[in-house]
């Protein structure tokens, strides 16, 4: 049991990272043009990305409610959960930027993380670059 | 709307569901991309192999798919190479600055009933609108 559990609390991590991904390719919001036609409002409109949320939301909406009620997850002595409250302007100007870049090219992390395999020159230039500015918010602001 | 695709928009966002629910139930964490990277970079202690094993769950299913379907996966960037690096920079701060993406805040917020979540997915829904118009109606970037 001592080595078995943390074996497989490692295998389901794996398995959800799996399952996340198809989701992204099978939704379609792999490819950053479906995105865009999403947010350009004005031109064409395409729904889907609504719709993927719904789906995903009606899934993890009722199913949070009923496992956050359990003392602990499966394979962990407890929950690991955000917990601030408050908004204040970091949370509002980082989605703001956020979403700014998104529109700039198509891409969110989960989707350009799980596209790397395509070695396609735009993936891995937008990765790296993500990087960068993961680490440039660590060293100006943290 | 000729682009709609609601079917595969719905099953597609059920398996995504379905994945942030079973890493909550199993292991008490939130599947948020830009925090579980975020994490590998700037590592706290025993946090790392978890993250790094969904992440390897990421790619191996872009792999399984790319290897089962015989075909690449269609990634269509309608941008400059130059543009493409300014917005990845912008997605790497700006997520980090502001707690959270698509997944963190937009799947995995909501569904706690997360005030923070709430602002931050309209805001950045809301810049991602504002952001294309401008780009692509009246400075005319990209297709």
């Amino acid at each position: 049991m001592s080595i078995l559990k943390p074996t497989l609390a490692k295998c389901t991590v794996f398995l959800s990272g799996l399952l996340f991904g198809l989701g992204l390719i099978v939704s379609g919001m792999i490819n950053p043009a479906k995105v865009i036609g999403f947010l350009d409002v004005t031109d064409n409109w395409d729904p889907s990305l609504l719709l993927v949320m719904v789906g995903a939301l009606a899934v993890t909406t009722p199913a949070f409610q009923f496992i956050l009620k359990r003392e602990h997850p499966l394979f962990d002595i407890k929950f690991y959960l955000p917990s601030r409250t408050d908004i204040d302007g970091k949370l509002v100007g980082g989605a703001a930027l956020f979403g700014i870049g998104w529109g700039m090219a198509g891409f969110c992390p989960g989707p350009a993380l799980t596209a790397i395999t395509t070695l396609n020159s735009s993936v891995l230039i937008f990765v790296a670059a993500m990087i960068v500015g993961m680490v440039l918010h660590r060293v100006v602001v943290e | 709307m000729e682009n709609f695709t609601p079917v595969s928009a719905l099953i597609g966002g059920v398996l995504i569901g379905a994945a942030a629910t079973f890493m909550l139930w199993a292991n008490g964490r939130i599947a948020g991309i830009s925090g579980i990277l975020g994490g590998i970079l700037f590592p706290a202690k025993s946090e790392t192999v978890w993250r790094i094993l969904f992440i390897a769950g990421l790619l191996s299913a872009s792999l399984a798919y790319m290897f089962f379907s015989g075909a690449s996966l269609d990634i269509s960037v309608q941008t400059t190479p130059v543009l493409t690096a300014v917005a990845g920079l912008l997605v790497g701060f700006g997520t980090r600055m502001g707690s959270g993406c698509t997944s963190g805040h937009g799947i995995c917020g909501i569904a706690r009933i997360s005030k923070r979540s709430f602002i931050a997915t309209v805001v950045f829904i809301g810049a991602g609108v504002v952001s294309v118009f401008l780009l692509r109606h009246i400075l005319g970037l990209g297709l």
